[in-house]
């Protein structure tokens, strides 16, 4: 049987300013595992990011994805979450007067079309918070209104615990977060991962890969991926940066 | 599906609320009556309604000044442009085919189902200590439960207060808000009817809210219920009204008055949704004057309408008496919603609050009109006022138009306004984990509305989010 999760044909995208961002990108991630993405700043990795989100200031102008094997390239943000694609943003937006457990039961209701009910989805929602070392008190807070920037990383996991995606992707889980928070969020990473599932992990440094083995490191320069590798590939990223790899793509 | 919506803010006693029956505000009765006024107004009409009420004469010579007043005032210059409303086609007094009732099974069930539909009947055995029911122009039902009647508090119907109370309702009846006023209050003070008298003695706290609730059936027909509240020295009182009407092709006139008398230490606070169908002119009047160290507290909720004006205002009378004015304002398509209010600080050590949130969508205006006025010897005052539009599109409108008096200088004062449209980002976020747009965007607005929501009873915080979701989706028509 097939085991493609998330299949990235040829990919160019282009924003409102039209300025194009991914140009003809290639990736193919499988059930079960890890992938890195590296890349210097304005490669195109938040661009990759909002494109298979489906953020609509990105505008894919050829190529396609596919997901479990449909081709997604038109559907609309909410459908693409309900087919098991999950985001942690890099800046989270605050929401007033919502909160985290409100957010999360609408999504819930919106995923399975059955009413949540309120004992189970606490009792739930208790054992992720444990496992994230996060106090079940923010659950009752409006969505990320006055969390600081660890916490919001922390309650970003958290929604994806909750939601369970097939494909969780995350956009620099790890950065601004200490040691203590990194592990944390990493407990909640493996927690999350099984088999089936996939992360799709933008990162600039290996704190989290410590903790969360990749099965395959990717090089995104100028829009495309320049070269894919094992774990080593990032751990040579962060000792020598991307030089060699920008004259790679000059030439 | 339309249910999504619902599920978050239940949290505290349910988890599931079920589908909105967007047609309740809408039943539309057969317009049955015992009487009905020709359209427009003339002496004549006067008399005869003076005469259908049994009135005593005091009742029906303020009527007629009433009359003269209204004659002689000209229109506002300001505000929203009020054109569409034709004073010679409007019907200004409707009876019901009914008697006042003291319990729901007396009254004709087409009336009667209606209220059950709003809920009327349910809230009053769930969480009320007294109910009155108005449709079109008269009360047909009245409650209150025993124990409040032995600790002297009264809560009738105006027609009834006049008779059974008439030394009261003479020192009260619109001193606060006299005729000469503006030209829709000198109407209100020649067509009145119906409303509610409440009278709260010394001392006595009434923990349950009373709720009033005026259903304009009617088409073309002005309603015009006048609310008398008297909360005695260290008395307390939360009192709630409602107020809807189905929608007709012609225009309606809403003129009602409110007057709220808050004494020394006591507290009150008065909670209104008004919601309109869009045919409807809302031309209300509300004011409260508070006396040393008491406390008056608004919350209103203000949706529908096709224009509403609507500017409570506060009259902090005696040294240490305050307001807090929280509101919420929802201008769809074709609406034009200028509110706000206005606050006197005319003793010292008064202070004020006013906490605005307004939507606009579809092309809506929402506008927030007030003014903070401090007389010269209101020394060490303090207001705060706060003011928030969101806008759900780029062609709807909001506006914000303070107006800060100050005639001392030992005062605080402190402003801000924020006016922005909603967020695609937000937008984008919420969508990300799997909430439709539509959904997103209710979400938002909703908790945009939380502050104002909180500060109901849980049932009512339901009913706004309820109309919240009605206007977003463009239903109500």
């Amino acid at each position: 049987m097939n085991n493609e999760l998330i299949k990235i044909i040829d990919l160019y995208t282009s924003t409102t300013e039209n300025k194009e961002i991914l140009s003809g990108l290639n990736l193919t991630v499988n059930k079960g595992e890890v992938h890195v993405i590296m890349g210097p700043n304005g490669a195109g990795k938040s661009t990759l990011m909002n494109a298979i989100m489906g953020h609509p200031r990105y505008e894919v102008t050829a190529g396609r994805i596919e997901f479990e094997g449909e081709d997604i390239t038109e559907l609309k943000t909410d459908e693409r979450a309900r087919k098991g694609i999950f985001l942690s943003f890099q800046t989270p937006e605050e929401v007033p007067g919502i909160t985290v457990e409100g957010m999360l039961k609408g999504a819930r209701f919106a995923a399975t079309g059955e009413p949540v009910r309120s004992i189970r989805f606490r009792k739930e929602m208790k054992e992720k918070l444990d496992i994230l070392q996060f106090d079940e008190s923010y659950a009752t807070r409006y969505l990320n209104v006055g969390f600081s920037g660890g916490e919001k990383k922390k309650n970003e996991v958290f929604q994806m615990m909750m939601l369970n995606p097939k494909l969780a992707i995350l956009d620099e889980i790890d950065s601004g977060l200490d040691v203590d928070a990194i592990r944390s969020v990493a407990n909640g990473i493996n927690n999350y991962m099984d088999e089936d599932k996939s992360l799709l992990i933008i990162t600039h440094s290996n704190k989290l890969l410590d903790y969360v083995k990749p099965d395959f490191v990717h090089i995104l320069m100028d829009g495309r991926i320049v070269k894919t590798g094992d774990a080593s590939v990032a751990k040579e990223i962060i000792d020598n940066g991307f030089m060699e790899y920008k004259e790679v793509v000059d030439l | 599906m339309r249910r999504k919506a619902w599920l978050f803010n239940m949290d505290k006693k349910k988890t599931f609320v079920e589908d909105i029956d967007r047609s309740i505000y809408d039943i539309r009765n057969e317009d049955r009556y015992s009487y009905k006024s020709d359209k427009g107004l003339t002496r004549d009409i006067i008399i005869e309604i003076s005469k259908q009420k049994n009135e005593p004469k005091w009742m029906l010579d303020f009527r007629l000044k009433s009359l003269e007043t209204y004659e002689n005032t000209a229109l506002p210059t300001w505000g929203p442009n009020l054109d569409d409303l034709d004073m010679d086609n409007i019907v200004t007094y409707v009876k019901p085919d009914t008697k006042m009732k003291g319990t729901w099974e007396e009254i004709p069930s087409e009336i009667k189902d209606t209220f059950v539909k709003l809920g009327i009947p349910k809230a009053e055995h769930e969480y009320l200590a007294g109910v009155g029911a108005q449709y079109d122009s008269e009360v047909v039902y009245h409650s209150i439960k025993e124990e409040l009647v032995k600790q002297g508090v009264i809560y009738s119907d105006m027609e009834s207060a006049i008779r059974d109370y008439e030394d009261i309702v003479k020192e009260y009846f619109m001193k606060l808000v006299p005729p000469n006023d503006h030209k829709f209050v000198a109407l209100h003070g020649a067509v009145w009817s119906g409303g509610s008298f409440v009278y709260v003695p010394e001392g006595v706290e009434v923990d349950i809210p009373l709720q009033s609730y005026f259903r304009s059936n009617s088409p073309g027909a002005g309603q015009f219920e006048h609310t008398l509240i008297i909360v005695e020295k260290g008395a307390k009182l939360h009192f709630i009204e409602g107020c809807s009407a189905p929608k007709y092709s012609v225009t309606n006139l809403h003129a009602g008055c409110v007057e709220l008398y808050v004494k020394e230490d006591a507290t009150l606070r008065y909670s209104t949704i008004e919601n309109w169908s869009r045919n409807m002119m809302n031309l209300n009047t509300k004011r409260a004057v508070v006396d040393k160290n008491g406390s008056i507290e608004w919350i209103s909720g203000s949706f529908g309408s096709k224009v509403s004006m609507l500017y409570p205002m506060s009259i902090l009378k005696g040294e240490g008496a305050r307001s807090e004015f929280t509101s919420i304002t929802f201008a769809g398509k074709g609406q034009i919603l200028d509110t706000g209010t206005k606050v006197v600080h005319s003793a010292p050590y008064t202070s004020s609050t006013i906490n605005t949130k307004s939507i606009s969508k579809g092309g809506g205006q929402a506008i927030y009109r007030g003014s903070v006025t401090v007389t010269p010897n209101a020394h060490h005052s303090k207001s705060t006022i706060s003011c928030e539009s969101l806008m759900m599109d780029d062609i709807s409108v909001s506006d914000t138009i303070p107006v800060l008096d100050i005639m001392n200088d030992e005062v605080e004062i402190g402003h801000e306004a924020k006016i922005g449209k909603i967020s695609d980002d937000t937008i984008f976020y919420l969508m990300s984990r799997g909430i439709s747009e539509e959904e997103a965007k209710a979400m938002i607005v909703r908790g945009f509305a939380e502050p104002i929501a909180k500060e109901l009873p849980l049932e009512y915080a339901v009913e706004m989010n309820n109309l919240i979701k009605l206007e977003l989706e463009g239903s109500i028509g």
